[in-house]
């Protein structure tokens, strides 16, 4: 028996609760199925949203000038995988058939006098305008062809020894909001750990209450503060697990890298983590049903997750009020964070501000909920 | 006349025999106890009869129809009340009445008048408007029972409707199954009070699955020379050999 | 001169307008089977609760085991054993597990108790792995005990541990009681049935937030002064209304193959009675004098103070003993 090492009554107690909570979750094959599946689901859903027709897009060029510059970079384009040419236009008119037609995924157009310009001044623009009504392709197809251009531009300087510069402008049609592919990434991470960690966190003590256990345990010497704790462990576990098979999938699957500091990016995760944990538990604390634990968690955490966060609209898209409201939001500041942190690689020193926030949120929460937490039924 | 009839009745999940083929008749007007230990296959019959749950095999009739092929009619033509669901709550008396009178298909009119005979004959008249949760328990049961025969069903089932009743609702309750009784409708009740089994006209008691006793409660004392139901129940009991499912 | 494990002074308990206690006190000595007996909302898993600290009382004092529950309800707990109305146990554990469980909440091992609930868990010990859910009722009610007994508490609080339980399970589970009571432990056990009372060292009739009375049974029943009969015939349903409408009468209900006919002593004699069943038309007409059982003294306390329980109003029995408890409506 465990009980001949020399351990503290709490500790074994602890113990012993915790893997009871493990035997809940690994007998309820179909939820811990749902658990662990789910991100790798959503990761990939989405992930190939992105990832495919990147190949073979067809591409039409308005160039008035027609002159040696265009042409290399028109044959650098269509060289590449990326595109096939579908065609000259005659005027800027004609560009928004060609999306009504769904003729090509992108346009190039030239400014007039191109080569002239570049080789004159220095100078020379080109705009690049895309469907952004699928925006994840669109700006995918962007940084492809901005891509080719700046290959160009660095042959031309070594050839040259003169820095020219081209400009290329988009134009970004449909959806000017524009949320880019990499925005996915923060924010199934963020849905996934709120749903976990809030949702089963919250039904887990619910569930007891429901049965009429809760009311054992209250009766015991257990302390309360050691239920709550052996509650939230297997899902923080749980959570970390998600965590880890959500970075690997987006960094070998779909090739989002983590730009910055992995150490930091974990960290604020796990900042994260406990602000829904203590969710979970604040909802534990005012329902009295599982139906209403998940109804609740759902209706005020997931709803807000996915609508308020800038995962699917842009913050500053929404109407005043809405703006205001995502502030309390938890998810928005993880994954605004999680977007400087992994996505554009920038330092902790910029996400401070999300860091606090975030662990302001936690310690209120963890509080709150440790003093509604009951000692007794009413 | 039989109102019920069962031949064989058997009950199978997987290889686990709930029931096995039990063979019965319930005259019309008849109280039948239907006793039997937790998890002798009570409920399982029960649902059958009910036109619920279909039989592995035998067969069996209600109300003249065919329990397996016409369990749609078997449904208008009896009436069911058991301890856990019966009422809601949330609603208030009459609205009660009227939404079973309304899914068994009484008209408006005879809706109406039934409604307050039946407030009149219970005393219920005040509590018209009291929503059913507020009423005490003993009510509660004797006025489900009234709403269980409204429609004036051939057979009513009752899945013990007294649990947890004091002892003179109890037997207030008692009185309403006579007079149902006394009414020409059948009762088909369980019950876990053994006294209760002495006022029915015959009780069965099934054991594992199958009905070992069938008889009036003075014969059966008399067969097993008992002072009293609860003597013959446990010694029927005790021969459970069924181990634990 | 016994020692009080339990001690209840004037609690009190309100729901909102819903008096669920009114003035409860009593004490339970050690070693004794004190059995709380009422109908379901009499206020019985109330009062259980504020006694195991789950729930606090408006007014009154009670102390478990010379601990007093509000402000020792830490100690409290660690000392009681508590069964809940519900079957509270984890369905998706084995009976292991759940014993293991609930001797490590309570800082024991199953060891150290072992010889305590050996006569209850030997029987489960067959079915060890089973996950207690798949238990059948009494089964599953023996691992509950177990789970309640398991750190040798002083005091065990079961709350209705056989309603919805057959009559041969019941049984059991009452002399499972009996040998726990032998090893010391004093027992506070509520349930709704009225032929539970005998088994019970002292018992407290409880309707409506109120204790009727507080006695050893036989005492309850001794202190029954009218006359009771039992009555039967060959219609017995006839027979009933026949004798309420006896003027000297005071009830008449079904009591299983007889009814029992209460008359305040003196007032009418049994041949009488007889022979004005007999010009009613009834046949095989047997009366005797019988002793009262729990069942009768609750009913007459209950229904006392209009008289006319159990002869016409069907819904009188349910609208006495309001003195405390308002009018639901």
């Amino acid at each position: 028996m465990k009980h001949d090492l020399k351990m503290p009554p709490d500790m074994i107690q602890l113990l012993s609760f915790i893997k009871k909570e493990f035997y809940h979750i690994l007998r309820d094959k179909r939820t811990i199925l749902i658990l662990l599946v789910m991100p790798v689901i959503q990761i990939i859903l989405f992930g190939f949203a992105i990832t495919t027709e990147i190949k073979n897009n067809k591409i039409v060029i308005l160039d008035p000038s027609r002159d040696i510059a265009t042409s290399r970079i028109v044959r650098q384009l269509v060289e590449s995988e990326y595109f096939e040419l579908a065609g000259y236009l005659k005027s800027d008119k004609d560009i928004e058939k060609v999306f009504i037609n769904h003729e090509a995924e992108l346009v190039i157009v030239f400014a007039d006098k191109f080569s002239e310009n570049l080789m004159h001044t220095g100078k020379a623009d080109i705009q690049i305008i895309a469907d952004a009504s699928d925006p994840n392709t669109a700006v995918s197809l962007f940084n492809y062809a901005s891509g080719v251009i700046s290959y160009y531009q660095q042959e031309l300087m070594n050839e040259n020894n003169v820095p020219y510069q081209i400009t290329s402008g988009i134009r970004l049609l449909y959806n000017p909001g524009m949320k880019g592919a990499y925005n996915f990434v923060p924010g199934v991470m963020g849905m996934i750990l709120m749903l976990i960690c809030a949702m089963m966190t919250s039904i887990a003590i619910v569930r007891e209450k429901e049965t009429g256990t809760m009311e054992v345990l209250l009766v015991s010497p257990m302390r309360p503060i050691l239920i709550i704790i052996s509650k939230a462990v297997p899902y923080f576990i749980l959570s970390s697990v998600n965590l880890t098979t959500t970075l690997m999938l987006s960094v070998f699957v779909l090739g989002v890298p983590v730009a910055g500091s992995l150490f930091w990016l974990v960290l604020f995760s796990v900042v994260f983590i406990f602000v829904s944990l203590s969710l979970g538990l604040l909802v534990s604390t005012i329902t009295e049903t599982q139906v209403a634990a998940m109804l609740i968690s759902g209706m005020t955490l997931m709803m807000p997750v996915l609508m308020l966060s800038g995962m699917m609209f842009p913050i500053e898209n929404m109407p005043k009020f809405l703006q205001w409201l995502s502030h309390i939001i938890p998810a928005r500041w993880y994954i605004a964070g999680v977007r400087k942190l992994m996505i554009k690689g920038l330092g902790v020193t910029s996400v401070l501000k999300e860091f606090a926030i975030l662990g302001g949120m936690a310690v209120i929460l963890i509080t709150v909920s440790l003093k509604k937490f009951k000692k007794r039924l009413e | 006349m039989n109102v019920i009839k069962a031949e064989n009745l058997t009950k199978r999940f997987g290889n686990f025999t709930a029931v096995d083929a039990i063979s019965f008749e319930v005259k019309k007007g008849e109280i039948f106890g239907f006793l039997g230990a937790n998890g002798a296959g009570k409920t399982t019959a029960m649902r059958m009869l009910c036109g619920l749950s279909s039989p592995t095999s035998g067969r069996g009739e209600v109300a003249g129809f065919d329990i397996e092929k016409q369990s749609e009619k078997i449904k208008s033509s009896i009436g069911y009340m058991s301890q856990k669901f019966s009422l809601y709550g949330d609603l208030k008396v009459y609205e009660n009445i009227r939404l079973f009178a309304g899914i068994y298909g009484m008209p408006e009119k005879k809706i109406k008048v039934r409604t307050d005979e039946l407030l009149e004959k219970l005393g219920f008249q005040k509590e018209r408007n009291t929503l059913v949760k507020s009423l005490p328990l003993g009510w509660k049961q004797k006025l489900s029972f009234s709403v269980a025969v409204f429609h004036d069903p051939q057979i009513v089932f009752l899945d013990e409707p007294t649990g947890g009743v004091d002892p003179s609702a109890r037997r207030q309750f008692w009185e309403m199954i006579y007079e149902a009784s006394s009414r020409g409708i059948t009762v088909f009740v369980t019950t876990h009070y053994m006294d209760e089994a002495e006022y029915c006209h015959r009780v069965s008691i099934m054991v594992d699955g199958k009905i070992e006793v069938l008889d009036s409660p003075s014969n059966l004392k008399k067969i097993y020379s008992a002072a009293s139901m609860d003597e013959v129940f446990h010694r029927m009991a005790r021969k459970a050999v069924r181990n634990e499912t | 001169m016994s020692i009080a494990m339990i001690t209840a002074e004037n609690i009190v308990k309100n729901y909102g307008s819903v008096k669920a206690l009114c003035d409860v006190s009593f004490e339970v000595l050690k070693g004794e089977i004190f059995g709380i007996i009422g109908p379901d909302g009499s206020g019985k898993t109330t009062l259980i609760r504020i006694l195991t600290t789950l729930l606090l009382a408006d007014s009154g004092s009670a102390s478990v085991d010379n601990m007093e529950i509000v402000s020792d309800y830490k100690k409290i707990r660690s000392r009681i054993g508590y069964m809940p109305g519900r079957f509270s146990l984890y369905q998706d554990l084995s009976v292991e597990e759940n014993l293991e469980f609930f001797a490590t909440v309570f800082n024991t091992t199953i060891k150290e108790n072992y010889y305590l609930i050996k006569d209850i868990y030997s029987q489960l010990e067959p079915f060890k792995k089973r996950k207690a859910g798949e238990l059948s009722g009494g089964m599953k009610q023996k691992l509950a005990l177990s789970c309640a007994l398991i750190h040798k508490p002083s005091v065990l609080f079961l709350d209705e541990p056989t309603t919805g339980v057959d009559p041969v399970s019941r049984k059991e589970f009452w002399v499972m009681l009996r040998r726990l009571k032998e090893q010391g432990i004093s027992i506070l056990v509520s349930t709704p049935y009225m032929d539970e009372a005998g088994l019970c060292d002292r018992i407290a009739l409880m309707k409506d937030g109120k204790f009727l009375r507080i006695d050893t049974p036989d005492n309850i029943i001794d202190q029954f002064d009218d006359t009771l009969w039992a009555a039967s015939s060959s219609r017995m349903y006839a027979l009933l209304n026949d004798i309420r409408e006896q003027e000297e009468v005071l009830s008449c209900f079904a009591f299983g193959d007889a009814h029992h006919v209460t008359v305040p002593k003196g007032t009418l004699n049994l041949e009488t009675l007889e022979e004005n069943m007999r010009a009613k038309g009834h046949s095989d007409i047997s009366i005797k004098p019988v002793r009262a059982g729990i069942e009768d003294c609750f009913m007459a306390l209950t229904g006392r103070g209009s008289g006319d329980a159990g002869k016409t109003d069907r819904g009188n029995a349910d609208r006495e003993m309001k003195s405390c408890r308002k009018d639901p409506v």
